[in-house]
């Protein structure tokens, strides 16, 4: 391992930060604090953290619906992020968006879409923007394998191609299409020989180790930096719970679930850095301020007056003439 | 005043907002090198270069969606699609994206995005290149929808459009690309205000709304009844939505009649629409139930003779007139 210790054990906080969000938010979601569609990010939490610290202040992200642990690494309040899943004023979206639809365009954080596959030309037009202006901004844009079939990864993909737009391409391949395992939606299983038909560089890792994603994701952003085009990554990763809430998830086996559990990503960090001689204290210490912080997040939320009708009427369009 | 072409009009607001502004850009099919499927855009390759007018490969989704990421962070692109036929490819970016990202942000972010391109009719392309859209894209909250009759509103409407924070809906018409009207000077910067409609003729029998390719039916069918008394006031909305209800209202108040004239199929839409505004706010106004002239509810046929039986046309506006105002044939 080469990364110093400070940083891994701040990455560290970072995953257990979005853990105990997570873990918080499915809770709220049970007590019916939240609604709509939940999406949990846990078990992949090294792929967002480790992107993340890769990634420069002025760079953009999009992500799916699965957005809650991206938003939280870009440096998005945990209050906000709570107080979204509310319905309240307070959120990150005003009470407008929930938990698919966060957004942080001060952290750079671009959502949170609803639609497979329909936020790839987005995330492609934020890195035709930076080349337009010639600002050397970054866009990373994460998406799932369910999304490698639909038209919208096409089009993005061959006009990100086309045009070597500065983005670094993201799949999280957690292998289940929301209950459709790969096999039984691609043809291939190295999804990343797709990049080929994009005229795009590729990598393929396995991404439970946080500083692994750090250390692919570098050399990806500074091939995008540097105006030498978009790479198409694929991790292959796993969540440990199902698709949505409502998800039971019986298409996997116990014994599936546990093997992978083996390889949480929280796991994997704590071991090196107990390998490095960090104090068990140190953990425990880290714990008990994440949970104040997240308690806290949860009182914000809680106390927060309700999303505004207001709001809702103002934002259907721009008001003001041209 | 000068005399132009509709498509010169459009070309003009483009190259005076490329040149007022440069975060404008325009993105398409075939507009830089070929210079235009329908030569709206000639010249402005030459001009403007390859930064800024942007030839793309077919892929309206992937194009479309680059706009709106784009918008979203500050440019201004003009996305032209060959023919709105094609924009149904693209549906999932102007809906679900472009119409929402305000709104689903809180406010927070915005999308000044203009999607163009002619639509409805032609001459005989028949079922797939025929659709009128606006009922389509009048239906979502988030997005204006404009349709310019004439080249004076297609410059002014533009220019208003490639300004507006809004994602913009503009609609233009390939029969109408030809129209001759005139504009103001070259170094007039007139803009057409979004939402606000246009008297196109004043008369006191009765009221016809309408826009786009039937505009100019109305026209001629006013000229007809003119001969027999029956004076026509004709009403532009320009902007579909939002729509001018109150120069309708007044409009119909005044000729206590009111006849709905446009191009897309009678279910929904914008002139359906406008009847339920019409029987709500001007119920005691009326001497007659409002009545459409609409294409007819078929998919496009090819043969000629078919398509002007879709088509409105001038003998189905007189026809309608003389029954709102009970003088038959």
């Amino acid at each position: 391992m080469t990364m110093d210790t400070p940083l891994l054990f701040d990455l560290y906080r970072q995953m257990l930060l979005i853990r105990r969000f997570e873990e918080e938010a499915a809770r709220a979601y049970a007590q019916s604090h939240a609604g709509g569609f939940l999406h949990l990010y846990i078990g992949q939490e090294a792929i967002a953290v480790g992107a993340s610290s890769a990634m420069r202040d002025d760079d953009y992200v999009f992500q799916t619906y699965r957005d809650h642990g991206i938003a939280l690494a870009r440096g998005m309040a945990p209050g906000a992020a709570m107080a979204e899943l509310f319905g309240k004023d307070t959120g990150c979206s005003r009470g407008m968006g929930g938990s698919m639809h966060f957004f942080d365009a001060e952290h750079g954080f671009y959502g949170g879409w609803g639609i497979v596959g329909g936020h790839l030309a987005l995330a492609a037009g934020t890195a035709f923007k930076s080349r337009y202006r010639g600002d050397d901004s970054v866009t990373v844009c994460f998406f799932g394998e369910g999304a490698t079939n639909i038209g919208g990864f096409h089009e993005a993909f061959s006009l990100a191609g086309l045009w070597k737009l500065p983005i670094v391409f993201v799949c999280e391949n957690n292998r289940y299409a929301m209950g459709t395992p790969l096999e039984r939606t691609s043809p291939l299983t190295d999804l990343t020989l797709k990049a080929q038909g994009y005229g795009m560089a590729s990598d393929r890792f396995e991404g439970s180790d946080v500083s692994v994603v750090r250390e692919h994701l570098t050399p990806a952003l500074a091939r995008a930096r540097s105006g030498e085009g978009p790479t198409f990554i694929e991790i292959d990763t796993y969540r440990f719970r199902g698709h949505s809430m409502s998800d039971p998830a019986k298409y996997r086996t116990r014994e599936e679930l546990e093997e992978r559990k083996k390889a949480d990503p929280l796991a994997v960090t704590r071991e090196q850095l107990e390998a490095g001689g960090a104090e068990v204290s140190a953990f425990d210490e880290l714990e008990e301020a994440v949970e104040r912080e997240i308690a806290k997040a949860v009182e914000f939320a809680g106390d927060s007056p309700p999303a505004r009708e207001q709001i809702m009427l103002d934002t259907v369009l721009v008001k003001g003439d041209a | 005043m000068r005399i132009i072409r509709y498509r010169e009009a459009l070309r003009e607001a483009m190259f005076e907002e490329m040149e007022r502004d440069p975060d404008v850009l325009l993105m398409g099919e075939e507009v830089g090198h070929y210079q235009g499927a329908y030569k709206v855009s000639e010249g402005l390759l030459e001009r403007f270069g390859e930064r800024r007018v942007i030839d793309t490969p077919i892929a309206e989704a992937g194009f479309a969606g680059i706009g709106v990421g784009a918008a979203m962070v500050g440019l201004r692109p003009i996305i032209e699609f060959m023919t709105w036929n094609f924009s149904f490819v693209a549906f999932d970016q102007i809906v679900s994206n472009a119409a929402k990202i305000h709104s689903m942000s809180g406010g927070a972010i915005r999308c000044p995005i203009v999607f163009r391109g002619p639509n409805g009719s032609a001459k005989q392309v028949a079922a797939q290149h025929s659709h009128t859209v606006e009922a389509l894209y009048t239906h979502f909250p988030g997005l204006h929808v404009l349709a310019p009759s004439t080249a004076r509103d297609a410059k002014g409407l533009l220019k208003a459009a490639i300004r507006d924070d809004n994602p913009v809906i503009f609609l233009e018409g390939e029969t109408l690309y030809g129209v001759k009207g005139e504009v103001p000077d070259e170094g007039v910067d007139e803009l057409v205000p979004i939402g606000k409609g246009r008297v196109a003729r004043e008369g006191d029998a009765c009221t016809v709304v309408t826009w786009g390719r039937p505009y100019y039916d109305v026209m001629k069918a006013a000229e007809q009844l003119a001969a027999d008394g029956i004076e026509l006031e004709v009403i532009d909305p320009r902007t579909l939505r939002p729509l001018d209800e109150e120069l309708v209202l007044k409009s119909v108040r005044k000729t206590n009649r009111c006849v709905i004239v446009h191009e897309h199929w009678p279910y929904g839409g914008p002139g359906a629409q406008l009847v339920d505004v019409i029987q709500r706010e001007a119920f005691d106004h009326l001497d007659a139930p409002v009545l459409r002239v609409t294409g007819l509810d078929v998919p496009m046929p090819y043969a000629s003779n078919l398509e002007d039986m879709v088509l409105p046309s001038v003998d189905r506006v007189v026809d309608a007139v003389r029954r709102v105002t009970y003088m038959g044939n």
